[in-house]
């Protein structure tokens, strides 16, 4: 988890120097609110990661020595299909359609985007992951 | 609908006997439509943006039918116009980028972590319909009374407002482009998520295959990156219909504000499309040379520098426009070279007294290498500005990005030759592949190569015809030639797939002496991935495994000190940090 930290915090720090020398160089608002969305994007979820490798035992991937066998059990619930992406994704094609065709797409694509959220909502609370 | 789940429990150790699992699953269409495992996903990803590769190709071989001559009359300028724009959009939009992370990285990243699957396999199944869908709509204005957009792929403002491009058509351009949007970030959140959590036992961040870095560093730049030009459209959009006027003069907007806003996104896209394809030769090249890659971390911390970098240049696409701070990004751009030529030399030092055996995945990596090379050194010129003053929307930029571009197709042609086996369970014949390869390398180059030359001459890009009195007719009519060749390549590929599935020659586990854990797992893999997985000691740990009594090699095994070694602790429920 502390790499993985480190890495995004990094990058945060990066984009800070940037942003500083590309503010006052050339005092150009856009860019410069652009760079500072990119410093928050490195320094919020990289200073969580942080903020937790140093709570935590490191994970069995986080340790050079750990074997196979402390990953054992379950690690996840995995889907083994899914009808809602389907579903969501054709509620956002029509939707697509709407802006570039004509409004009427609207009510059917969102009507599905709807009911997609609705289902892989339930089909997650029987357990799974989105 | 049923719904069909299953706890996925990890892998036993390799030493163990697999306990095969089935499942009832659906079959068929249904399967493929509610079908949430990567594997599945990501082939879709490949063979769509492949079948968008081969429409965007042939428009191209029009537009250069259409430059063989100098005043042609076989398009029109609007369909020439509009030629050009679907084109760039089908290519950047539709093509590399989704091969690359939402077919290659999909395939390949969870195999090489040792994960069942995506973090969220449903939002990767979405993220393949929303690009399906886009991609349709971008393709749907081609049957519009408008026609198709025609204002370039980079959409220039006042160029795209609603009184310079009416239409229908831009709409769908832009539609299509929110869609395939979110398709990314919600890719690009996914290869985080699964590369900071689904990792097997002892593959730290230093042990993941250099592949897999690549992934995660451009799916970093996604997220910086696609949210700006998925808002950018939104504004164009409201432009255009809601007389939001941010684009346009008349309203009290600015124009120049797109090209900003584009090009924050536009530079690190071409990373998003080129840190992926890094990735690929990074592996093709160490199997292919017998020989641990040379300076893994190197290549690590050039892979993050070029992503850090790659966010501060986008002003050089805009020195012309007078607006922008010509040292800053003059400076940036060039400082990419260096972490840029890290990687070269490590791949060059990787081959290096290697035992090399030029397969046709191996070819791709050489001719990506050079290829790229040439696109990248003339990217050095263009970024510094008086040579851009001079070079700026002539052949020469066009000739500089699609050696890049190539180099990257090239690459994945490797890629391809390479995994197919992993993907499919049988070879794609190598012999075709070398005809394929040579066919590429020099269509490709006879494109590009002329375009150089005309762009020093001062041929504009984006013109339908030209005067016979400037001496460019011979050089179109050579990369007019290169572009057919390159053409006839891709009929090369497509023939070999049929023959190679016609006459199937079944591929073992590890069919290339691979080293990384995807070459541990059975050809195709089954449903979630693994049924044993070997110990993880060092990047390698197939080599390990298979190789036990090898000697260790001083260079790889110093990368991988044991620094952050804790004292074994056994794993107990509060440690999953999740
Ligand atoms: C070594 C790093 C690179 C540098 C310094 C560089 C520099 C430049 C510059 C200065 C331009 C603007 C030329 C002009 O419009 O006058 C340009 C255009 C372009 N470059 Fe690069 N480049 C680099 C790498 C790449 C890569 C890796 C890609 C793609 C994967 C790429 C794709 C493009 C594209 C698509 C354009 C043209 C955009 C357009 O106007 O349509 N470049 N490059
Ligand atoms: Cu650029």
């Amino acid at each position: 988890m502390k790499v993985e930290g480190v890495v995004l915090i990094s990058i945060g720090i990066f984009m800070a120097v940037v942003s500083v020398g590309y503010w006052f160089w050339s005092g150009e608002p856009s860019g410069t609110a652009m760079l500072i969305g990119s410093v928050l994007l490195g320094l919020l979820p990289g200073g969580y990661y942080y903020w937790w490798a140093k709570r935590m035992r490191p994970r069995p991937e986080d340790r050079p020595d750990a074997t196979v066998k402390e990953g054992a059990g379950v690690i996840g619930s995995f889907p083994h299909g899914s009808m809602w992406p389907l579903v969501f994704g054709a509620g956002a094609f029509l939707t697509g359609l709407a802006l570039a065709f004509g409004w009427w797409f609207l009510p059917p694509g969102a009507g599905l985007i709807v009911v997609a959220t609705l289902g892989v909502t339930m089909q997650s609370r029987r357990g799974g992951t989105i | 609908m049923t719904i069909l789940e299953e706890k996925a429990t990890a892998p036993a150790p390799a030493q163990s006997r697999p306990e095969p699992v089935h499942h009832a699953e659906p079959s068929g269409l249904v399967k493929w439509l509610t079908s949430t495992d990567h594997k599945v996903i990501g082939k879709s990803y490949m063979f769509t943006s492949l079948a968008l590769m081969i429409i965007g190709g042939a428009m191209a071989l029009l537009i250069r039918a259409q430059l063989a001559s100098p005043h042609s009359s076989l398009l029109s300028f609007q369909q020439y116009n509009e030629l050009f724009t679907m084109h760039g959009s089908i290519m950047i939009y539709l093509f590399v980028g989704p091969f690359a992370f939402g077919g290659l990285a999909n395939y390949v990243v969870p195999l090489q972590i040792g994960a069942p699957d995506m973090a969220f396999p449903r939002l990767n199944a979405l993220s393949y319909w929303l690009y399906l869908g886009g991609s349709i709509i971008m393709l749907l204005g081609f049957f519009t009374a408008s026609g198709a957009a025609d204002f370039g792929w980079v959409a220039y403002a006042p160029l795209s407002s609603a009184v310079n491009s009416p239409g229908a058509g831009p709409d769908a351009w832009i539609a299509a482009l929110i869609l395939t949007g979110f398709s990314a970030i919600f890719t690009g959140v996914n290869l985080v998520t699964t590369i900071f959590y689904l990792r097997a036992p002892g593959m730290t961040m230093f042990r993941m295959p250099i592949f897999v870095w690549n992934m995660l560093v451009t799916a970093i730049l996604i997220l910086i990156a696609f949210p700006v030009l998925t808002s950018a459209l939104v504004m164009l959009y409201a432009d255009r219909h809601f007389g939001m006027d941010i684009f346009s003069v008349k309203g009290g907007g600015v124009p120049v504000l797109w090209q900003n806003l584009f090009w924050f996104w536009g530079h690190p896209e071409v990373y998003i499309l080129a840190l992926p394809f890094f990735g690929v030769i990074t592996e093709i090249i160490p199997v292919f040379s017998k020989k641990p890659i040379f300076g893994y971390k190197g290549m690590v911390f050039a892979t993050l520098a070029i992503a850090a970098l790659s966010t501060g240049v986008w002003g050089h696409h805009m020195f012309t426009t007078g607006v922008v701070l010509l040292p800053f990004f003059s400076l940036l751009s060039l400082l990419i070279a260096v972490p840029t030529g890290i990687k070269f030399f490590n791949w060059i030092a990787t081959m290096w007294r290697g035992q090399i055996t030029f397969t046709t995945p191996m070819l791709c990596a050489i001719g990506f290498l050079i290829t790229f090379l040439i696109g990248g050194l003339t990217g050095m010129f263009l970024a510094s500005p008086p040579v851009d003053f001079q070079m700026h929307d002539t052949y020469f930029v066009v000739a500089h990005f699609h050696s890049v571009i190539f180099a990257l197709v090239i690459a994945a042609i490797g890629a391809l030759y390479f995994w197919w086996p992993k993907m499919f369970g049988w070879y794609l014949n190598d012999r075709i592949g070398k005809v394929q390869f040579w066919l590429l390398f020099v269509g490709v180059n006879a494109t590009v190569i002329p375009w150089y030359i005309l762009g020093l001459h001062g041929m504009p890009r984006r013109v339908a015809v030209y005067n016979t009195g400037m001496g460019w007719h011979a050089l179109n009519i050579a990369a007019t030639v290169g572009a057919d060749i390159t053409g006839v390549s891709f009929l090369v590929f497509l023939l070999n797939v049929y023959l190679s599935w016609d006459k199937k020659v079944p591929a073992p586990n590890n069919p290339w002496d691979g080293t990384t854990l995807e070459w541990f797992t059975s050809s195709p893999p089954p449903t979630h991935n693994f049924t044993r997985i070997p110990p993880i000691r060092s990047e390698r740990p197939v080599w390990d495994y298979n190789h036990p009594d090898a000697v260790a090699i001083p260079a790889h095994k110093s990368d991988n000190n044991d620094k952050h070694a804790s004292p074994p602790t056994g794993a107990s429920g509060d440690d999953g940090g999740d």
